[in-house]
Order: C-alpha cells, then structure tokens, then sequence
C-alpha cells in the first residue's frame, strides 16, 4: 500500500518538475552548507589536533608575548625570555623539568634548491630523554640525536618526499641550513603535523655555536609537570615567578603559560562557537526550505481537489489521501536532503583538494562523517514530513461533494 | 421481490448558504432493486446532484436514512462511507474525472489500490477491464491522449475494478457527441444485460432515458412521477 501511494507521489512530484526542484533549493542550500561547513570545520579541528594533540595533558611552555596589534604575527616586540629562567622554574615544586628551546626560522638547501624551514632546538644531557618523550619522538630511519653531535641533523618526515626540494632526503645526505653543512643523522616518524614533519632539528649546543643564535633569548621554555592534575598550580606558580622576573603587574603580563590541551580546548571552544552560527544560519535556510515545502504542498492541495474529490469517491479514505500527500512532502525533504549532502560534501572535499594544490597546506580537510550524512538524511526527511502534515490533514478533510464539484 | 440494494427513505438534504437555508431534497423516497436500470432525471435545481450524492454514499442526510444492501449508511463515518462506495458503487461522472498525471491502466487500478488489492491481481483485473472496454491498445495513454469516448471507456473500466453492485452515472454522455454518446450508453447497456449490474444513471435528455427501464422524475427535492418504460415488460 505505501509503495503504491509512494509511487503516485514520485509521479505527482515529477509531473510538477520545476515546482518540485524550486522547493527543494531551499532544503538542499541549508542541508549543504550544514555538511560543507560541519565537515570542513571538522577537519579544521582535526588537522589543528593532528599538530599539538600529540603533546600531553602534563606539558606547559612558557612565551614571550608582546603587543599583538602592533604589527603582522612574528613581528611583535617582544622581550625576549632569558636562557636563566629555565633553571628558576625547575625549582618550582611539582615541575619535573624545564629547559630551554631555541626555534629559528631558517633556510635550507638541498640539491641546489632553498626553502624557508624551522630548525629547532634539542636540549642535552638529562633533559635530552624528557624532551624525547614528551614530544614521542622516535627515528623512522636512521637515530636521534645524541649528545656531542656537531653539524648533525634530524629531519622531519616529509623531506622523504620528493616534494620538498626535487629529491628525498637520505640517512647521511647533507644539507644547508643558514649555508652551513649539516649531516642529516636521522629522520623523524610521521607524525601529521606540518610543524613536526618539516622540522630540522639540531643540539643546543651546535644551534648556539654554529648557527650562532643568541644563547640569551630563549624562544620556549618547555616545562614538563609531575603531576597532570596539578597543573593549573603550576601554571599559576610559573606566572608568579615571571612577574617577579620581568617585573610586571598581573593582568599586564608579556608572556604566556599555556598548556598545549587548553590551547585545544580553546580551539575547540572557538570552532564549536563558529559551528554554532553555522548552524543558526543553515537552521534558518532549511525553516524557509521547510516553509517552501508546506507552501508547495498547500498549492499542490488546492490544485488537486478535484483529484482528491475523485480519489475519495472511488473509495479513498482519509487516511490513503493523508498518506499520499504526507509522502510527497517527505520525497520532497529526503531528495533535497540528498541532493544537499551531495552538493555540501563534493564542495567542502573540493575546498580541500584546492588548498592542497593550491596553497599546498594541508589545514584545510574535510572529514564528513557518516553520522553527518545519516543525521541529515533524517533531517530532511523529518523536515518534508514535519512540513507536509498539515496540508496533508487539509487534504485528507476535504468533503468529497465539494471537492468533486471544485472546477479545477 | 428483488432485494433492494438502494432505498431512500424520505431523505431531506438542507444546505445552509449564509443565512438562507435550501432544502436540496425534501422527503426523496426512492427504492432501487437488484439488477435494476434505472433513469433519474429532472430539470436544474431538482435536487439531482443532491440525489447522486446521496445514493453514491457522498454525503449523508440531514434528515432520513439511506440503506445500501439493507444497511443504514446515514450514521456512518466519512472513512466508512469511503471504503463502502470503493466496494459497492462504481462512479462514470460527466466530465470523466480520470487522474490526470495517471495512465489509463493505473486511473482503472486506482480504486483497488484503495482496497489494498495485491499488484499482480490488480494488474490483471484492470487489463481485464480495459479489453472490455476494447481499449486494450490504449493501456499505457494518459488521459489527455485521449479522446472523450475513450476517456469516459476508462471511467466504465474503472467503475467495475472492485465488481461493485451498482454502477452509478451522473449524466455519462453529457459531454460527448452523440455518436460516442451512444457508443458510451451501448456499454451501459451491455453491463445492464450482460453482467447483471444494478445501473443508476442520471440525465436531463429523454432519449438516453428510454434506455432504462424505468425512469423517475425528480422536481423540487422529490419524485414526482414514475414512468415505466416499455423493456421493463
């Protein structure tokens, strides 16, 4: 019985073509910028965790910060953390340890081709297996470093790639960094973070002497806790210690404490913020797409009373002409439910594909998971349902004399 | 004594328009028996309409009862009265009244859709119908590929999808030519003589009437003259 009402819809529906497509635009505009924006800001969100997720609940870093608005990022004046401090936060009850990080911005040659990369820092001695474990650092080929590694290098993963300079990066290939040779000794596992897996890695001690960069301004202290729970105290602990340090007033700090988790979190929290106006704005399109449905449905009603006149007096009841229309509006929803899914993901898959070739990043993806599609799938069909009943009753009420007699 | 299959027992019909009140019938008495071909006719405004709605089990009376197969219909529910007239009453109205977005072969599937027949049976049924009809070739046509008198051919296909008793048709030729018209009132005729159907049709031409046998004439919301006509015998 239903399939045969729901043949007669999908027949009804086809007849009006032009009508039908119209209504749906409203629905499927609203269910694909919901997929597109959901599935883009997912993968936003998944691509930021891939870069930081990795660090622990029981890793802090102390920053300088300066005044942001005064310029392009990375131009702020900021006073540069000393390479003393390190040493005053260790002795901070709960911290395990703390040391100094060195991040330069820097360029690489390799096969007479240059590029900008980050060479960082690898602390020495003790804090050489604290640093190791707190960042999970393992060699895909090749070793670590080990103290007294001069002019040796650890390269992140993807310089195995082709892409970088025209040729993979091999155990025992040298590189410039900044003109001067380094070895490379190893290669970083794969680690999904653009940060991690470009890195070049170095001793502090060859960073200070060969590369030369100013031992006093330490770019992150990197201070790992004892005990997770008890990180926010030591958080508060280490801020006390750098207002005393560099002299400043609460509220006036430059410099930050953060935790990478609650960076996450805060991340987190801004993205949900934007995935909440999505919503409202993709809420509203598919209210109006809902609308068009009934309004469609309510025209489509006063159209057919005739027919439905005819169908009641060749012995249908209420329910059947109830039925028949309640379908339509449900078709109505579902396809343009489906049609929207369609259109949100091969528009949120097609940004990324653009900004991988295009921009070459890999921060824009796209993760549509199949919740989503099934959510929406229900979605819509809930909406052309929801929308369609009460034309529907309208329909089914109709008094069979007088929609026999109604001239269309 | 036939049994009677439709009885109207003094059935009044007041409609209210604004504050004026119009008696359509006034005390309709009418008994149709098994088998029957009968005629109703009248001028506009006798209360025709009115009639057919009420012996097709379209509406029910404001005062009165109607009995089909000796049951009082006039308590019932629009749902019942529905699932009654799919069953029992086969409808040819005027102007066809076939769905339009629906082939030939699917307007005369219709009604046992509604019956909640299985496809196959209904398939073969209506098949069945659309050759007595002898549109056998015309199956797959919507109504507007069709002329009038095959569009009032599948109206008479679809009146009999359920096998219904009484076969109901409100002025069936009245927008045909004559020669379709006559075509139409053979079928009638054949399903009058040949399937032993109960036919009521209704019309203001005293031609079309003569093919009953017997007509009532109906004026101011009552009979007001019974004529027996001369194949009754």
């Amino acid at each position: 019985m239903l399939k045969d009402y729901a043949i007669f819809s999908l027949k009804n529906l086809r007849n009006r073509k032009l009508r039908s497509w119209l209504t749906m635009i409203g629905i499927f505009i609203g269910i694909a910028a919901v997929i597109s924006l959901i599935g883009l800001g997912e993968g936003l969100r998944l691509a930021i965790m891939s870069q930081f997720g990795f660090l622990g609940p029981d890793v802090l870093g102390v920053q300088a910060s300066g005044i942001a608005f005064a310029g392009p990022p990375g131009s702020m004046v900021a006073t540069p953390l000393s390479d003393e401090l390190a040493g005053k936060i260790e002795k901070i009850n709960g911290v395990e340890a703390a040391f100094n990080r060195y991040i330069e911005s820097s360029t690489l040659e390799f096969n007479n081709k240059q590029d900008i990369g980050i060479a960082g820092s690898a602390p020495e001695g003790e804090n050489r297996k604290i640093f190791e474990r707190m960042l999970n650092l393992r060699a895909d080929e090749g070793r670590l470093l080990k103290d007294g590694d001069t002019k040796k290098a650890v390269v992140g993963n993807d310089f195995k790639k082709e892409d970088a300079f025209g040729k993979g990066i091999k155990i025992g290939d040298k590189i410039l960094v900044n003109d001067i040779f380094f070895e490379v000794v190893g290669i970083l596992e794969k680690k999904g973070s653009f940060i991690f897996d470009r890195i070049v890695m170095i001793n502090e001690k060859s960073m200070i002497d060969v590369l030369g960069i100013d031992k006093k301004k330490v770019d992150v202290v990197a201070v790992k806790v004892k005990d997770q729970n008890r990180i926010v105290q030591v958080k508060e602990d280490i801020e006390k210690l750098m207002r005393r340090e560099r002299n400043v007033e609460k509220g006036e700090e430059d410099f930050q404490v953060e935790s990478p988790q609650q960076t996450l979190e805060t991340l987190n929290s801004t993205l949900f913020a934007v995935t909440l106006f999505v919503y409202i704005i993709a809420g509203i399109s598919i209210a109006v797409g809902g609308i068009g449905i009934m309004n469609t449905m309510y025209t489509s009603v006063l159209e057919r009373t005739k027919e439905i006149g005819i169908m009641k007096s060749i012995g249908a009841r209420n329910s059947a002409i109830f039925t028949i229309f309640f379908v339509e509006s449900g078709l109505l929803g579902t396809v343009g439910g489906i049609i929207g899914i369609a259109l949100g993901m091969s528009f949120a898959y097609g940004i990324s594909f653009a900004g991988r070739y295009l921009l070459g990043s890999e921060i824009i993806q796209a993760s549509v998971s199949p919740f989503l599609i099934i959510g929406a799938l229900i979605f819509s069909f809930g909406l052309g349902t929801l929308f369609g009943v009460l034309p529907a009753y309208r329909a089914s009420k109709l008094n069979p004399v007088d929609s026999l007699r109604s001239a269309k | 004594m036939k049994r009677s299959i439709i009885k109207l027992d003094n059935v009044w019909k007041i409609y209210r328009m604004g504050h004026v009140e119009v008696n359509a019938l006034q005390g309709l008495n009418l008994d149709i028996k098994e088998g029957e071909f009968v005629a109703l006719m009248g001028p506009s405004g006798s209360g025709k309409s009115t009639a057919v709605n009420m012996i097709g089990c379209l509406d029910v009376p404001t005062k009165g009862k109607v009995f089909l197969e000796q049951h009082d219909i006039s308590k019932l529910s629009e749902s019942e009265l529905a699932q009654i007239r799919g069953r029992k009453i086969g409808f040819i109205f005027q102007q066809f009244n076939l769905v339009p977005t629906l082939a030939a072969i699917e307007n005369v599937m219709l009604p046992m859709i509604f019956q909640g027949i299985p496809e196959e049976a209904r398939l073969k049924k209506a098949k069945e119908l659309l050759e007595l009809v002898e549109l056998e070739d015309r199956m797959r046509h919507r109504p507007s590929e069709l002329s009038g008198g095959q569009q009032q051919r599948v109206a008479i296909a679809r009146s009999l999808a359920n096998n219904p008793e009484v076969i109901l048709a409100d002025e069936p030729t009245g927008n045909l030519d004559s020669k379709t018209g006559a075509n139409v009132l053979d079928f009638l005729d054949k399903l009058h003589s040949e399937e032993k159907k109960t036919i009521i049709m209704v019309t203001h031409d005293a031609n079309l009437a003569k093919a009953a046998e017997r007509t009532e004439f109906l004026k101011d919301g009552k009979i007001v003259r019974t004529s027996n006509n001369r194949r009754s015998g």
